[in-house]
């Protein structure tokens, strides 16, 4: 940890969270996990499924509380989820009956600032690209556009903090690579902190400034990687295959037990291969 | 050579789902010259039960001037061309069956009066007496309107705090679960001696026929809200209030419309049934009385009315239930 003279936005504190199963069976989703966010960086959970990923999410977002531990936001805890940090979820979760323009504006609904701040919705529909499709309603729109409409929706607030949790888990690779250039803008141009859930190493290490790596069973951090690629990612440069290789690396000693799966072909499709062409 | 078979195929299909009638204008001739039949076979055969044919023979010659301008704007309406060719073979059939059953009743005597009178007979009857059945028909409406409308709004209010907070589900929802399954007309002997009319009895008895029906639909939309949905709109800054306005009765709203339709069809029956056992006006008690006097005519004309007002009813239903839901995949063309 080189920069520890930046502010820190979130920190999260020796946190626990267990779940427990109709039969009383425990799960340890997080376990002792210390973390903390910087202002303004792009982070990024990756790790396989059963880490505690999402749940680390949650409990940033006051979704979810911890057993012990505590989560704080500029040293205020972290109780019950609020404006400040903007979720999006994997799938978009757009309110059906509502057009897009009004799904983006229900934050400033929400919050009683609608007449104030309504000529906004305006600018954060050109930011997603979706001029033209104001008055469209959600079924009308592809996956994509959707997940778009949901990350401006989380934008309108203005969140210290945006978490996004798979966002883009469920779409093609076109929509993704073209989300996840959305994503770096947008966090550019706005300066947001974002944290970001993913099972993409290729989409971990082009958007995010530091990769936590996560163990399942219990959930735990393994590692964070600190990404030096700059402002300008290639995926096919040299530099950043190194680093694939090294996340990946750090994901089957981590557990991942990658090789093992091989046989399993649920476990296979969810597998990014670092040699398959984007 | 393949663009046209594709273009085919989607002809096809759409004719498959709604245009799979024939189009071709033979029917729609075929149609107009059955209800000419029909006119004919009033005019020129001779009657054997003394009835007058004169306000029968206007509604054919209205039936025909109708299909004549449909037809005449159909040319340049695409759309309305498509119905009117594809409701064709319908209205040859009403043509030919009113020829028939004329024949039958009013130029044969085969069916006898009073209990089946012929298609004449029974036009004339809602000419003769339109006043009265106007009357009927606006009585009727007021108190099913009245009883409808609030047997919806506490049907909402009770669903919502059913669906919406543990304490009204713990002590209200095994209420609605027994006596919703009540038939509301059971009520009638309650009705009669706690109301001091007949028309405040006749709007409890349709409002308790279409209250639970409702709230029962209306609980079940607002507990099935997906939980996304309220973690979403908490994240967006909502309070407890906007979940419950802006989230959870906006989800349920498809289900209040399957509620409504519900209860309409209940407060229709219960109309009727509270009408004919209590009530000194509306459609129920003229049938009521009509029957009183063997004046068979009389019962089949107000059932007619029944059918056309109910008809109308559930049509602007549909049209409102359309609108509202337009954001529904599958609701809207």
């Amino acid at each position: 940890m080189s920069k520890q003279t930046e502010e820190v936005l979130i920190d999260v504190r020796n946190v626990n969270r267990i779940y427990y199963d109709t039969t009383g069976k425990e799960t340890i989703a997080l376990q002792n996990v210390d973390l903390e966010i910087r202002k303004g960086e792009l982070i990024s959970f990756i790790g396989p499924s059963g880490c505690g990923k999402t749940t680390l999410l949650r409990l940033i977002a006051g979704l979810d509380l911890p057993q012990s531990g505590s989560v704080f936001m500029e040293n205020i805890l972290i109780e019950k989820p609020g404006y400040e940090r903007g979720y999006v979820f994997q799938q978009a979760a757009l309110f059906p009956w509502k057009t897009v323009e009004e799904n983006i504006a229900i934050g400033l609904k929400a919050r009683n600032i609608f007449k104030q701040k309504k000529g906004h919705i305006k600018e954060y529909i050109d930011m997603i690209g979706l001029t033209g499709f104001e008055k469209a309603y959600p079924h009308e729109i592809s996956g994509g556009m959707a997940q778009r409409v949901a990350i401006a929706r989380a934008l309108i607030n203005k969140p210290k903090v945006l978490l996004l949790d798979e966002p883009l888990g469920a779409l093609d690779a076109f929509t993704r690579i073209d989300l996840q250039n959305t994503i770096r803008k947008i966090w550019k141009d706005t300066g947001t902190t974002i944290a970001l859930v993913t099972h993409d190493v290729d989409e971990a290490i082009y958007l995010s400034d530091r990769i936590v790596i996560m163990t399942p069973r219990p959930g735990k951090i393994n590692e964070i990687i600190q990404v030096k690629l700059g402002d300008k990612r290639d995926r096919n440069d040299d530099e950043f295959i190194i680093l694939r290789r090294r996340v990946l690396e750090k994901l089957e000693l981590a557990g991942a037990h990658y090789t093992s799966k091989l046989n399993d072909p649920v476990e296979l499709s969810n597998i990014r291969w670092p040699g398959e062409a984007i | 050579m393949e663009k046209t078979i594709k273009i085919k195929q989607v002809v096809s299909d759409i004719d498959v789902n709604i245009y799979w009638k024939p189009k071709s204008k033979i029917w729609f001739f075929a149609s107009v010259a059955a209800v000419i039949v029909a006119l004919t076979v009033s005019i020129f055969v001779p009657n054997v039960q003394a009835v007058t044919n004169l306000p029968y023979q206007f509604f054919l010659v209205g039936f025909i001037i109708v299909l004549s301008v449909l037809w005449v704007i159909s040319q340049s309406v695409d759309s309305l061309r498509k119905i009117l060719y594809q409701k064709s073979q319908f209205f040859f059939a009403v043509g030919i069956v009113l020829a028939v059953w004329d024949l039958l009743s009013t130029k044969s005597g085969f069916l006898q009066i009073p209990f089946f009178p012929g298609p004449a007979q029974i036009i004339n009857v809602i000419f003769t007496e339109r006043e009265i059945l106007l009357l009927s028909t606006y009585y009727s409406m007021r108190l099913f309107f009245v009883g409808l409308i609030s047997g919806i709004l506490l049907g909402i209010i009770t669903g919502v705090l059913i669906g919406w907070n543990r304490q009204w589900n713990y002590w209200l929802f095994p209420v609605i679960k027994v006596t919703g399954v009540i038939p509301a007309v059971a009520w009638i002997p309650v009705a009669i001696v706690i109301f001091p009319d007949s028309f405040s009895a006749g709007v409890f008895l349709i409002a308790i026929a279409s209250w639970f029906s409702v709230a029962f639909m209306v609980s079940t939309g607002i507990s099935s809200t997906p939980k996304v949905y309220y973690e979403v709109a908490k994240t967006l800054g909502a309070k407890e209030s906007f979940l419950l306005f802006h989230i959870a009765i906006p989800n349920a709203v498809p289900d209040i419309f399957t509620g409504i339709s519900t209860a309409t069809g209940f407060a229709f029956l219960t109309l009727i049934v509270s009408e004919m056992v209590g009530a000194k006006a509306g459609l129920g008690w003229y049938i009521n009385w009509a029957k009183a006097w063997s004046a068979y005519d009389k019962v089949y004309a107000s059932i007619i009315i029944m059918a056309v007002a109910f008809s109308i009813i559930l049509g602007l239903l549909t049209i409102v239930r359309n609108y509202v839901l337009r954001w529904k995949k599958g609701i809207v063309k």
